[in-house]
């Protein structure tokens, strides 16, 4: 005889915003097989579910779930809040662009909501295994959503090019924890940590190991060079809205647990990930900036701008201190609203017909469209990080964390590649404003579209004159780490 | 009883003999197999570490790999045809379309 045992639901409190994220994806799905004929009811029902989310997650009490593999900490409630803004943006701007190109939107926003459960995941872990399925969890439809667009040759090339390397990074990933787990017997990342120390593995050739696949695993999944060669292409190839989408939450997620496993299960080994993530730093903002002033296309010069942007947030990263954490999450909030709404302007010069990524497709902007073009001006200042906007901030205190962590020469080079990022970013401004245009496209503003360039104009502007308290709110959430 | 290490290191063999494909072969099939024998690798480890340590995770991890590469299969196939719906290859040196 089995004794039954009550469940305690008391337990489940915590997982509640996934939960209820999960319940929205169903429905998603539902909607769409049963109710074909009201489709356009499925972006606004995942704004809504995720906004629901998001204050569910902004007003949880910090716990800790399932013996310790899930975490709600305020270092999760940030990263969970970003994802979760991305992914709102993202739908605002969907509907729209998917209506232009003739993308299919019923499992489109089911997908999106899944990726994001994997996120919250993500962001939340705290034991290897948590980490893994979360990671999976966010990358398999993101895999399945870049090879949407059936209709465009570019996109299956660029999913199975994503798939492969995204599969390739799990595994390495997966080798290391192996390793992690054999050392020290335990998926915990804490207890790792305690292990670590008291077994002294300080200068294990295993734990050595392992450390190199983990840090090469993160780097692929947030594109930081030298493993950052399928960004270009499979940013370039995606649908655009999915490239913003990409380009912003799962990196966005990918720094929670990359930030996550050094700081709170290897900080013993600071000494020896803080000069390899420098040199990886400084090599991404190289690579990034430098091949970026070459590109006519303005999608795949956004994305090498968003692989130099992850070297900038790398700073903060291998500082090793609280001060750069929450610089690079203050960073990545920042980066959350700018990238968006770049990608949100190009959206907007889409046609039926034509793409328009160029460089050429923005000349005389300004007289074409003066609020779009005058809207992509603040995006790019902020990118290049010129005050008063949200960049300049952002990338001050970065800057600040790496110096007083000692980099000097890491934070020369961050400033050097970003006055050279300011001539290809500066270049599209000119063609806006100073070229002739040459084809007579009008814009169409959705009132989706409206919403979510105009949350990252407010955005981008006003974390760039009021900073304070998303810094208060940044350093508040590490208090309890 | 075959010692932990001779387990270890055919685990860390496998693994490298899928690096080394994943690397080298030019067909996306192959290269998803080659990604199938580093999953083996590392299950092996955990299954193996686990035993000797005597601890269940690694098994329970072990499970979870299992489960989430059949969902990987699932997806990386269904976009394996759809390349070859519209390119009529699956090579990875035809497959050159975006580029810069």
């Amino acid at each position: 005889m089995i004794p039954t045992v009550a469940i305690n639901w008391a337990v489940v409190e915590p997982i509640l915003p996934e939960l209820l994220l999960i319940g929205i994806g169903v429905l998603l799905i539902g909607l769409d097989i049963f109710v074909p004929r009201q489709r356009q009811v499925l972006p606004w029902l995942t704004v809504v579910g995720c906004l629901t989310t998001l204050a569910m997650v902004v007003g949880s009490r910090p716990s800790v779930a399932f013996g310790g593999m899930f975490l709600v900490d305020g270092y999760a409630i940030v990263f969970k809040s970003t994802c979760l803004a991305g992914v709102i943006l993202t739908t605002l701007m969907s509907e729209h662009f998917c209506r232009i190109i003739g993308l299919r939107q019923g499992e489109y926003y089911s997908l999106m909501v899944f990726s994001a459960v994997g996120m919250l995941m993500m962001a939340s872990a705290g034991d290897l295994m948590v980490l893994y399925l979360g990671l999976e969890l966010m990358a398999l439809p993101i895999y399945a959503l870049v090879g949407l667009h059936k209709t465009e040759q570019r996109t299956s090339e660029a999913a199975i090019k994503y798939f492969l390397m995204g599969s390739f990074a799990s595994a390495l990933l997966l080798f290391g924890m192996s390793l992690l787990y054999g050392l020290t017997g335990t998926t915990d990342i804490a207890r790792i940590a305690e292990l670590i120390a008291t077994l002294h593995l300080g200068n294990n050739p295993a734990l050595m190991a392992a450390l190199a696949l983990l840090i090469a695993g993160f780097c692929f999944k947030v594109a930081v060079a030298p493993f950052h060669l399928w960004t270009p292409d499979v940013y370039e190839g995606a649908p655009t809205v999915i490239t913003a989408f990409m380009s912003v939450s799962p990196k966005v997620a990918g720094f929670a647990i990359f930030g996550r496993l050094l700081f709170l299960g290897l900080p013993e080994l600071h000494e020896h990930w803080g000069p390899v993530l420098a040199v990886l730093a400084l090599l991404t903002m190289a690579v990034g900036n430098i091949t970026a002033l070459c590109q006519r296309s303005l999608k795949r010069m956004l994305a090498y701008s968003a692989i130099a942007h992850a070297g900038y947030a790398l700073l903060g990263l291998l500082a090793g201190t609280a001060e750069g954490l929450a610089a690079t999450m203050t960073y990545l909030i920042i980066y959350l609203f700018m990238n968006m709404g770049a990608f949100g302007i190009l959206m907007l010069l889409a046609t039926p017909d034509q793409p328009h990524e160029s460089l050429d497709d923005c000349k005389g902007l300004a007289s074409r469209h003066p609020l779009a073009a005058a809207m992509m001006l603040v995006f790019l200042f902020s990118l290049t990080g010129i005050p008063p906007t949200g960049g300049f901030i952002g990338k001050f205190y970065l800057l600040k964390a790496a110096f007083s962590a000692g980099y000097t020469l890491t934070v020369i080079g961050a400033v050097l590649f970003s006055a050279i990022s300011a001539y290809f970013y500066l270049r599209v401004v000119r063609y806006m404003y100073m070229s002739e245009s040459q084809q007579t496209i009008s814009c169409s503003f959705s009132p989706g579209m409206t919403a979510a360039l105009g949350l990252c104009l407010l955005g981008v502007l006003g974390f760039g004159f009021f900073p304070g308290p998303l810094l208060d709110w940044t350093t508040a959430a590490l208090a309890g780490m | 009883m075959i010692p932990l290490s001779w387990y270890m290191a055919l685990a860390a063999i496998l693994f490298c003999i899928g690096v080394c494909g994943f690397l080298t072969r030019r067909n996306v099939i192959v290269m998803f197999l080659s990604i199938e024998l580093m999953l083996n690798g590392v299950n092996l480890n955990l299954v193996a570490l686990s035993h000797f340590l005597e601890s269940l995770r690694g098994q329970a991890f072990t499970f979870f790999i299992i489960t989430v590469a059949a969902a990987e299969a699932a997806i990386g196939l269904g976009i394996a045809i759809s390349l070859y719906r519209s390119r009529r290859t699956v090579h990875v040196d035809t497959i050159n379309q975006l580029k810069g």
